[in-house]
């Protein structure tokens, strides 16, 4: 299977593509060959997103030609593209909750006889596109509270009942833990075998080695970097994304007092997403924790900040008992989250950041209640500033980057010194320059003499900067490992022990 | 570089204490209505007529206040109609049936009025009833209490000053009414704008869950909000009654709707989380202008219905357009 036998499916000529008179994409090559993946890395705003609208019809290219199976492409709309056979996976998923997976699948183009929906052809084909993944669910289950990784599956099993013979995934693992992940790479093998050419946007670098063919790195609107293997090694991925060498990614480890701040002891939850869960988090501390996804860490963390009813167990603060009935009690005991999903929990969008950071402190912004506009401008721009955050305090957070607003986040609550901070997948779908700046922050905090709670699904990430890992299965803990003794072996084995 | 950010700074919190919270589209659309009535009619602009629109929209202007709130959380409350004319029946009975003193049956009035919110509020956060329906029952519920009172029939025959507050100018301009809704007026502004409660309210309307993990209390906020609503339905309808000086228990029937439309016509979205007090009250404004002159115009009450339909409709299409070009 070398590129020379074979004809590339889809080329792209010099594609160019200009918003007035800034250009965006500066003349892009590409070929995608049956049955590869290919790897589009770069930092967010570097252009990866455009090129995937381009080819799927969301875009309209400026300039260039584009070829598809040897004929001339320019898809006018994702209709077009999709008719032709280029499905597109996207990143946040498009599913209807509360219809069936057939249903689905075929929404909007419902097979018809007698003018009444074939409903027994539809399911039968949805069945088979089900199969063709592996994936062993009734088509006519509702999508609600389907896992994540499964919904991601019935995306591509919609465009593979299209005919798609060429599939562009958008950070589908960003919501993913390791074994859902693995279960996809699997589909994705199985794809390539059937001549499906693919590609394949991740920030998750170490996934890149696992599944691609060819990496392209792009950096601001440009193609920078071809490789023919992705068998490299990480830095010097990350070295071409960034168009510098890179320094450590991770700061160095937290030097934790012997203090303990934070005791857990044998907490519950109501609905037994976790159960008997006791550790102790020092001063200065990093305490990383990791687990599949489903294990239980988010709504641990949770029900720490107070977000969440704990059922049994207790929480104590230097020897407190603060165990928490509402997030406002733990935030008054200095007890903050920096919740998993930044767009739902984290920050209102349609706001500015001045407001979103004055909501969690209305206490510093006003005096007796009263809040002063000119108090909430000052406090704000000196966060924005000591966070390092681009943006002006006036600016709605919905307009800027996902880094961005993880930091406006994080500023609201690191605004009030807390003694305790909670960080729920501090990094998800964020490039890996703010990534290093959120590493910074968080080693910041610990020097400071904050007990610092770190979730991930990012194995490296939680292995890079944790001083201790406690890992989760299945709503219990199996194993609270030092940083010493901590690698991704170790970390799996504890994270798929279930006893 | 300093004095000029200090400059610019008191310029801009000084251009934000006299914005309407991004109204300005309405504020033209007001005073372009008040040019064209100026032209076509005699009468429109005289200090009298202008006294005569702010009697006017007393009731409607307390209400949209409390609509309002409510909105901007991400709320509705389709009762206010209701929990008013139950008010009122509540202080006509207190007042003329049982004779008890006029303070006694107001504060009663405003606690049966509260107490109907309270229990929408309760409703909707503790039973996670959607407000749509919440205050849909409530609406139904209020009106068939005002009703029962008195079996249907009206209640006449308050005491003689009660009535004169509604009539008497004081100062030679204000009535004891109007001065009562532009308190509410000032208040709600300074609350909305000023107080951290009020901003608490745009937080939970942009996202619930950001907010109660900013550890904001959105349920007690929301129980306090449709209270305040209700509360304010009450006092708007004590002052409907001081005008009337009668009660009757189909006072009302519609009022919801024109207090949504003065809160949308202000530029409140009804998803919540954006606008505020000054928009609602440039809408109640517009709707208020705009029934007095179209009355002094001739026009029949059925095409003004349709008039201000057609105007609700440009407004926030209006506001539609300048948010996706910007």
């Amino acid at each position: 299977m070398t590129p020379d036998e074979k004809k590339p499916i889809l080329t792209l000529r010099n594609i160019r593509k200009s918003y007035g008179p800034i250009e965006v994409l500066h003349g892009i090559d590409l070929e995608i060959y049956p049955g590869e993946v290919v790897a589009l890395l770069g930092e967010n705003g570097a252009g990866k997103s455009t090129v995937s609208n381009v080819i799927s019809g969301t875009v309209l290219p400026s300039s260039g030609e584009m070829t598809w199976q040897d004929a001339s492409y320019a898809p006018a709309n994702p209709r077009e593209a999709i008719d032709a056979g280029v499905g597109m996976i996207h990143q946040e998923l498009l599913l209807l909750p509360h219809l069936s997976i057939a249903e689905n699948i075929f929404v909007g183009r419902y097979p018809v006889k007698n003018g009444r929906i074939d409903r027994r052809e539809m399911e039968q084909r949805a069945g088979q596109g089900l199969q063709r993944l592996g994936l062993d669910i009734s088509p006519r289950r509702k999508v609600d509270g389907l896992a994540t990784a499964s919904q991601q599956l019935i995306e591509i099993a919609k465009a593979l009942t299209l005919n798609a013979r060429m599939l562009i995934f958008d950070e589908p693992t960003a919501a993913l833990g390791g074994e859902e992940t693995r279960q996809l790479f699997e589909q994705i093998h199985r794809l390539k075998a059937e001549g499906v050419g693919m590609i394949y946007i991740s920030h998750r670098l170490e996934e890149i080695k696992q599944i691609a063919d060819r990496i392209m790195v792009m950096r601001d609107g440009e193609k920078v970097h071809q490789f023919d293997t992705a068998d490299l090694p990480i830095r010097t991925i990350v070295e071409a994304m960034v168009g510098r060498p890179m320094d450590q990614m991770f700061p160095p480890l937290a030097r934790p007092d012997n203090d303990a701040v934070l005791e857990v002891n044998s907490l519950s939850s109501p609905s037994g997403q976790f159960h008997d869960i006791s550790f102790t988090v020092r001063k200065g501390e990093i305490f990383g924790i990791a687990g599949l996804v489903g294990a239980g860490r988010t709504e641990l963390v949770r029900a720490i900040a107070g977000a969440d009813p704990v059922s049994t167990g207790t929480i104590t603060l230097n020897g407190e008992n603060i165990t928490p009935k509402s997030p406002r009690e733990a935030i008054d005991n200095g007890v903050v989250l920096v919740p998993e999903d930044r767009k739902l929990q984290g920050v209102i969008l349609d706001h500015s950041i001045s407001e979103n950071i004055a909501y969690s402190n209305f206490e510093s912004v006003g005096n007796a209640g009263w809040v002063s506009s000119g108090k909430v401008r000052t406090f704000s721009d000196g966060n924005i500033i000591k966070f390092g955050v681009k943006g002006r305090s006036n600016q709605n957070t919905g307009e800027m980057s996902g880094g961005n607003q993880q930091k406006v986040v994080i500023a609201k609550w690191l605004a009030r010194n807390p003694r305790v901070v909670l960080l729920d997948e501090p990094t998800r779908g964020i490039d890996v320059g703010a990534r290093s700046s959120i590493y910074e922050i968080i080693h910041g905090l610990a020097e400071n003499g904050v007990a610092v709670i770190v979730v991930s699904s990012d194995l490296e990430e939680v292995l890079g900067v944790s001083n201790r890992i406690m890992v989760m299965a299945a709503g219990r803990q199996t194993g609270i490992l030092d940083h010493a003794e901590a690698n991704d072996v170790s970390v799996m084995e504890l994270a798929t022990a279930f006893g | 570089m300093t004095a000029t950010q200090t400059l610019r700074q008191e310029k801009s919190s000084l251009r934000e204490a006299f914005s309407f919270s991004g109204a300005t589209g309405p504020l033209i659309g007001l005073l372009l209505l008040c040019v064209f009535l100026t032209v076509m009619t005699d009468s429109f602009l005289s200090f009298r007529n202008f006294l005569n629109i702010l009697d006017q929209i007393t009731v409607l202007g307390i209400m949209a206040v409390g609509m309002t709130l409510v909105i901007l959380i991400g709320g509705i409350d389709l009762s206010v109609g209701s929990v008013m004319a139950l008010a009122m029946m509540v202080l006509g009975y207190l007042n003329v049936e049982a004779g008890m003193p006029m303070i006694i049956a107001i504060t009663g009035a405003l606690l049966v009025a509260g107490l109907a919110g309270a229990i929408s509020g309760f409703l909707i956060t503790e039973f996670k009833v959607p407000a749509f329906i919440a205050t849909l029952a409530m609406m139904s519920i209020a009106r068939g209490l005002a009703n029962m009172i008195t079996d249907g029939s009206q209640i006449i025959g308050f005491p003689a000053w009660f009535n004169m507050s509604a009539i008497i100018r004081y100062g030679g301009f204000l009535t004891l009414t109007v001065a009562v809704m532009l308190a509410v007026f000032v208040i709600a502004i300074l609350f909305q704008r000023y107080r951290a409660g009020g901003r608490m309210l745009y937080a939970i309307g942009g996202n619930p869950e950001v907010a109660r993990l900013a550890g904001i209390n959105v349920k007690r906020t929301t129980i306090l909000v449709y209270t305040s609503c209700a509360l304010l339905s009450g006092l708007a309808g004590i002052l409907l009654a001081a005008r009337l000086d009668s009660v009757q228990p189909s006072s009302g029937v519609a009022y919801e709707l024109d207090a949504i439309a003065a809160v949308v016509i202000g530029g409140t979205s009804l998803s919540g989380g954006t606008g505020g007090i000054g928009g609602t009250i440039i809408g109640v404004l517009i709707i208020g202008v705009l029934r007095n002159g179209l009355n002094l115009l001739n026009v029949s009450p059925f095409l003004q219905a349709v008039i201000i339909g057609l105007v609700i409709v440009l407004a926030v299409a209006a506001e539609t357009f300048k948010h996706r070009k910007s």
